[in-house]
């Protein structure tokens, strides 16, 4: 069959970056051909203020070079300028005469700058800031002329004034309105930020119109620039940093609709479904974005249709400023000025230079504004992107992340504050450095583009904040967030919650089902989303789902904990950290006769024995005679309890009964992620119930109950949910809200990240308020767990396959040729 | 490898049905630990049972597509050429194999220990 033909018109980074989302889709589909107007292979026109400005080299931001163009049999046509398409006969026509016809055609055609309507916009000397050229231009005209004048205090145009002072121009910068920023900044921050530039030596003229561009002596080029009201300054150059709008006069003249933009459906068609478009040249929903991380979705959409797949569909994207002058610390997004119903908390030390608002509306965080400290921006923004309820935080929101508790690894919590060799990812060891080098020099854009270039995050994940902070510092307006709605894995386009969701409310039972559903992008999933939807089925449909082991870690179809040397250890239950001495002697028979290296008490009060090899898992179970401790799941740990009533002087409660009542009930149930229990009989506490998933303490007259404490990767203390009198009711509170997390939270959230998303307040209306819920909640627990097998006695019911733990014995005879 | 796949003499090893689906098995040859998978499309792959990064026991992992899974540090390793995936490079050895009437044959010369 021959390929269809797919034309390019535009070589930049939104129409690139959706050929590069396409060839990762399929990439037999089309024969591609690029049409590009300027001379050069995709570079990254954002970091173009710092190459004005001296920081890096043209060389460094080039995207895809010439190879890449060669080695993905693209047609690449440099310095051509489409001027005509035909849709009927579905052809492109380039200035001088190339016609190459088309079965999909995609713009990418970007924006052109605003040109003031004055006299003498025309002269030599007068330009834009869009390109390559351009920047060169001003590189060139900054080592010859003195006087600069940048028409335009927005971003663009502050940033070509910063450049073109590095480079030792006396600049001056024009502005119609009465402060810089006026479209990302309140008056106080631009005041701020006016201040901090006037000191790199750049001076403003604000609530200026320019009247008339005139030449110089020589008449051959600029030579000064007369304003309304009469003040004439010198201009050996003039920037247009005024604004830009939508290219769409090629797409105007082949009838396309335009309106501010060409304009485009979800799935970025224009109205013409052979033809597509992305980027700023694109009216997407009335908005064309300007910003990258927004075209970056939108390429993904884009390609997502172009490969036929057919099931993605762009939302529109929440964006945020940053300014990329070095030393200018500055950030804002959302509805920043407030406005109607909105209220807003501040933080001004104009003298320190620091300037924080926050806007809140209906309890959640719908804009910012920041100056002079910007370091919690990222959280502010993911507040915000995901609308989250910030009355509980509201006190401490201004001071940021750090406190509230939220500290990632080390104690490190804001980026800005660490050294380039400061290790930002313990578990791969990258420093900051190298994730910055990595950005730069390898133009990476998204959480998952570090993640898979450096492996920084790639691991336990507690660095993620850190990573996005360092995207952020680097990339500033142009970091391209993760997105809201997070697919599961890249076999699906689906959300953990659109999952759960179809697999409850059309009685989905197997994961053949599920992905025939949801339109799986693979046969049968990989590591990542199998052993989600295998949980997901079994806890969502107890005892009519089938379990599949092999949609399991092998710590859970091995029942044991896979070692480095590939050799398991092996932890039987002590319910409630009681054993016998019986029990003892057994564990000492096992760990000499298998030469168990190393033999530990674990943090969960019970016996470790490290470094068995698979083969003897079968015979160590039987000898140990010990019920499974379910150590190596994501699964009821353990229930860790202190001595109580029975012997301690101070005791109140029996809390090692309550213990081993608390873990029998739970024998055998499989969970978002671990779960460990903690029950002390007396506010001493010596069990750490804090730091539990569940923490039961003891006092005089009855217990109290806490939940969502970790001792992990972050500490997290436990949250009080309710006193209870009776031993009955710790066991009925507690499992209906294990049962709870069980049905609702996201595979491997622990209970503190599911408890974080859904609020304290929704768990206690569910549990303690609601009697009938709570009850019905605590039956589906107890009937998912009745006659739970055990994997180490019961390998039939348990669904164990024994042939794991025999290797292959060779067959002598039968050297069949 | 020897050229010509005639000459090879072929070692039985196990019926393809004793490999659970989207599993593996272990033989302990004499060049060392090879994992013999069977993916959901019954094909059948023999490689080193030794990932490339850190000698992970490959045989352990999810198997998918065509592909599995090291239970260590995660990286995918196809299983047809042994090679991990992108972003990861290396590779573990990959064995000639042929099933024949339901069995798994490997190469006799492949499976003893490597010459110096």
């Amino acid at each position: 069959m021959r390929k269809q033909k797919l034309v390019l018109i535009g070589n930049g980074m939104a129409g690139v970056r959706t050929i590069e989302e396409l060839l990762k889709l399929d990439s037999d589909l089309y024969d591609i051909t690029i049409f590009g107007a300027e001379p050069h292979p995709n570079y990254n026109r954002i970091l173009l203020s710092p190459v004005l400005a001296g920081e890096q080299t043209l060389e460094q931001i080039v995207l895809n070079d010439l190879d890449w163009y060669q080695s993905n049999g693209i047609h690449l046509h440099l310095n051509k300028k489409v001027v005509k398409i035909d849709r009927k006969e579905r052809t492109v026509t380039t200035d001088d005469g190339i016609v190459e016809s088309y079965d999909k055609l995609l713009l990418a055609t970007g924006s052109m700058p605003f040109i003031l309507p004055v006299p003498g916009n025309n002269l030599p000397g007068v330009i834009a800031y869009r390109d390559i050229k351009d920047t060169n231009e001003m590189i060139d005209v900054a080592t010859r002329y003195k006087n600069a004048v940048v028409i335009g205090g927005g971003l663009l145009g502050l940033e070509a004034a910063n450049g073109l002072a590095l480079r030792g121009m006396s600049v001056t910068v024009i502005h119609l309105a009465s402060w810089l920023m006026e479209r990302q900044l309140d008056q106080v921050a631009a005041d701020l930020l006016q201040s901090s530039l006037e000191e790199k030596g750049l001076r403003f003229l604000l609530s200026t119109s320019t009247e008339a561009i005139l030449p110089n002596a020589a008449g051959d080029r600029v030579g000064s620039i007369r304003f309304k009201g009469g003040l004439e300054i010198p201009a050996d150059l003039v920037v247009m940093a005024a604004g830009i709008k939508p290219n769409t006069a090629l797409a105007e003249s082949a009838g396309l609709y335009c309106n501010r933009g060409i304009v485009v459906n979800d799935t970025m068609q224009t109205f013409d479904p052979r033809v597509y478009a992305v980027g700023e040249c694109a009216n997407h929903r009335g908005i064309a974005y300007g910003l990258v991380a927004p075209l970056f979705e939108q390429a993904k959409v884009c390609a997502n249709h172009l490969a036929e797949i057919g099931i993605s569909v762009y939302n529109g994207s929440v964006t945020s400023t940053k300014l990329k002058v070095t030393g200018v610390d500055l950030f804002s997004t959302g509805k920043f000025m407030g406005g109607e119903g909105t209220e807003e908390i501040t933080l001004a030390d104009p003298i320190g230079g620091v300037y924080k608002k926050l806007v809140i509306q209906d309890d959640r965080l719908v804009g910012a504004c920041m100056f002079g400290d910007t370091s919690d921006s990222t959280w502010y923004f993911k507040l915000m992107r995901d609308a989250k309820n910030i009355s509980e935080i509201r006190d401490s929101l201004m001071f940021g992340e750090s406190n509230i508790g939220d500290v990632g690894h080390q104690g490190h919590n804001k980026i800005a504050g660490m050294n380039d060799a400061d290790e930002v990812c313990g578990c791969n060891g990258i420093s900051k450095g190298a994730i910055v080098k990595a950005i730069r020099e390898q133009g990476l854009f998204t959480l998952d583009e570090v993640k898979k270039c450096t492996k920084a995050s790639s691991s336990c994940g507690s660095c993620t904040g850190l990573v996005e902070q360092v995207l952020m510092n680097v990339l500033g307006t142009d970091y391209s967030a993760t997105p809201r709605k997070k697919s599961i894995c890249g076999c699906s386009e689906h959300s953990h919650e659109e999952i759960r969701e179809a697999i409850r409310s059309k009685h989905l039972i197997s994961q053949d089902q599920v992905r025939a559903e949801l339109a799986w992008r693979t046969p049968n999933g990989c590591a990542t989303c199998r052993p989600a939807l295998n949980y997901y089925l079994i806890s969502t449909w107890p005892h009519e789902a089938q379990d599949d082991p092999q949609s399991r870690f092998i710590n859970e179809r091995a029942h044991a904990n896979i070692q480095k040397d590939g050799t398991y250890s092996v932890i039987p239950r002590m319910f409630g950290g009681l054993t016998t001495p019986a029990e003892l002697r057994r564990i000492a028979d096992v760990a000499e006769k298998y030469k168990v290296p190393t033999v530990k008490v674990t943090g969960g009060q019970r016996i470790d024995l490290l470094g068995i090899k698979k083969d003897d898992l079968p015979a160590v179970w039987k000898e140990l005679d010990m019920p499974s401790g379910h150590a190596y799941g994501k699964s009821i740990r353990t229930v860790k309890t202190c001595v109580g009533d029975e012997h301690c002087r101070f005791g109140t409660q029996s809390s090692m009964k309550m213990g081993v009542d608390l873990e029998r009930m739970l024998f055998g149930m499989y969970a978002p992620h671990k779960v460990k229990l903690a029950v002390s009989g007396c506010p001493r506490n010596c069990a750490e119930a804090g730091i539990k998933d569940v923490g039961i303490i003891g006092v005089d007259s009855g217990w109290e109950l806490y939940i969502g404490g970790n001792g992990g990767i972050k500490t997290e203390v436990a949250e009080f949910l309710c006193k209870v009198k009776t031993d009955e009711e710790v066991r009925e509170y507690s499992g209906a809200f294990l049962q709870l997390y069980r049905e609702e939270a996201w595979y491997l959230d622990r209970t503190v990240h599911y408890l974080a998303r859904v609020g304290m307040e929704y768990i206690k209306q569910k549990i303690v308020e609601d009697t009938q819920s709570r009850k019905a909640l605590y039956e589906r627990l107890l009937f998912d767990l009745k006659d739970a097998p055990d994997p180490w006695k019961d390998f039939e019911r348990a669904g164990v396959d024994i042939r794991q733990f025999k290797s292959i014995p060779i067959i002598e005879e039968n050297h069949a040729k | 490898m020897p050229n010509n796949v005639d000459s090879v003499l072929w070692k039985k090893i196990l019926p393809v049905e004793d490999i659970p689906v989207m599993g593996a098995r272990v033989l302990q040859a004499e060049v060392g630990p090879i994992a013999i998978f069977r993916n959901a499309q019954d094909e059948v792959f023999a490689i080193l049972d030794e990932c490339p990064h850190k000698g992970g026991p490959l045989s352990q992992g999810i198997v998918h597509g065509k592909s599995v899974t090291c239970p260590l540090h995660a990286w995918n390793i196809d299983l047809s050429t042994g090679c991990a995936l992108e972003p990861d490079v290396g590779c573990a050895k990959a064995f000639m194999l042929k099933v024949d009437a339901g069995n798994v044959y490997l190469n006799l010369e492949e499976i003893k220990a490597p010459h110096a």
